[in-house]
């Protein structure tokens, strides 16, 4: 069997279901929760490229390019508040995060 | 089933395996390892589509400088992971029917859609030349997409005094010198203009000994 363009999205759809089972499983874990969103920007990427391929388009892989260049910005400042975090409270558990519940 | 296929396969397989493992594994460091096998599949995905610089890329950017990133905060903070992993499976049935239900409409959608796609289009126009897809990819950026580019880059620059700014502290016992401060200064908070009597009386008589002793 060829491999189409439906493989490589589906695979993306797969990835992307994986990621968000992992949100819901690792609700506690703030590492294990921005590895997840690190997981879905990467399915996401898969599916422009696939496009940009099967359809014969450079801007997809132009997307990709600035996905990728935000996505280094978010994972750095993430795990920036994320050591600012453990510093202040000595534990990355999601749930201690209550003081702006009112 | 030709070679490609096959690669494709493969890679595909050992993706979904390790995206598994990185949300089910106890240890985050064990994440990050398994989060960095994934990537390397992607980058050979993104091979076989010809995107050979967003491959490159995601392997130098992503395993390379935001895993080693990952890695680093992982070992450096002292994690509680029993803490971390209690009630671990309690939500399991939900998060796996909504990623079910997520997975199959996603894939009913595309796999209907696009199973009778085209034949992939190749990017360039002329036929028999040499197609180099970082050299289509940085003409692209450099002209048509320059301004998005530009914004780009102050978005890195953004995040690297972000990342700074908030992790940096000050040590209680450093000695450096606020230049605002020293600029603000006044006249009167580095001189005491003391009046001086012209001629000071002696503080004590002078001792005489006796010379009769």
């Amino acid at each position: 069997m060829n491999v189409t363009l439906g493989h490589y999205l589906t695979l993306g759809a797969v990835l992307f279901a994986l990621s968000v089972i992992g949100i819901f499983l690792n609700r506690k874990n703030l590492i294990v929760l921005l590895m997840a969103i690190e997981l879905m920007l990467l399915a996401v990427n898969t599916n422009f490229v696939a496009f940009s391929y099967y359809l014969g388009d450079m801007q997809g892989q132009i997307f990709v390019f600035f996905i990728l260049t935000v996505a280094a910005a978010e994972s750095a400042i993430g795990l920036a508040i994320l050591v600012l975090l453990f510093r202040n409270r000595s534990s990355v558990n999601v749930d201690e995060l209550h003081s702006l519940k009112g | 089933m030709d070679v490609k296929s096959a690669l494709f396969y493969v890679f595909a397989t050992v993706l979904l395996f390790a995206a598994l493992r990185v949300i089910t594994v106890r240890n985050p460091v064990h994440a990050a390892l398994f989060l960095i096998l994934a990537f390397f599949q992607a980058s050979g995905i993104w091979m076989l589509l010809k995107a050979e610089f967003l491959s490159i890329t995601l392997v130098l950017v992503y395993v390379g400088a935001v895993m080693v990133l990952f890695l680093f905060v992982v070992m450096m903070i002292d994690v509680n992971i029993e803490a971390l992993k209690k009630g671990f499976w309690s939500h399991f049935p939900l998060a796996a029917s909504i990623g079910a239900v997520l997975a199959l409409e996603l894939a009913s959608v595309l796999m209907g859609g696009f199973r009778s796609a085209p034949s992939p289009i190749e990017l360039s126009a002329a036929p028999g030349t040499q197609i180099s897809n970082t050299k289509d990819l940085g003409v692209a950026l450099y002209t048509h997409y320059l301004y998005p580019l530009e914004i780009a880059a102050v978005i890195l620059l953004v995040a690297i005094i972000a990342a700074i700014a908030l992790t940096m502290r000050e040590r209680k016992d450093n000695k450096l010198q606020d230049p605002a401060e020293q600029i603000r200064v006044k006249p009167s908070d580095r001189l005491r203009m003391v009046k001086v009597e012209a001629v000071q009386q002696p503080l004590m008589t002078p001792v005489v000994e006796d010379p009769k002793t």
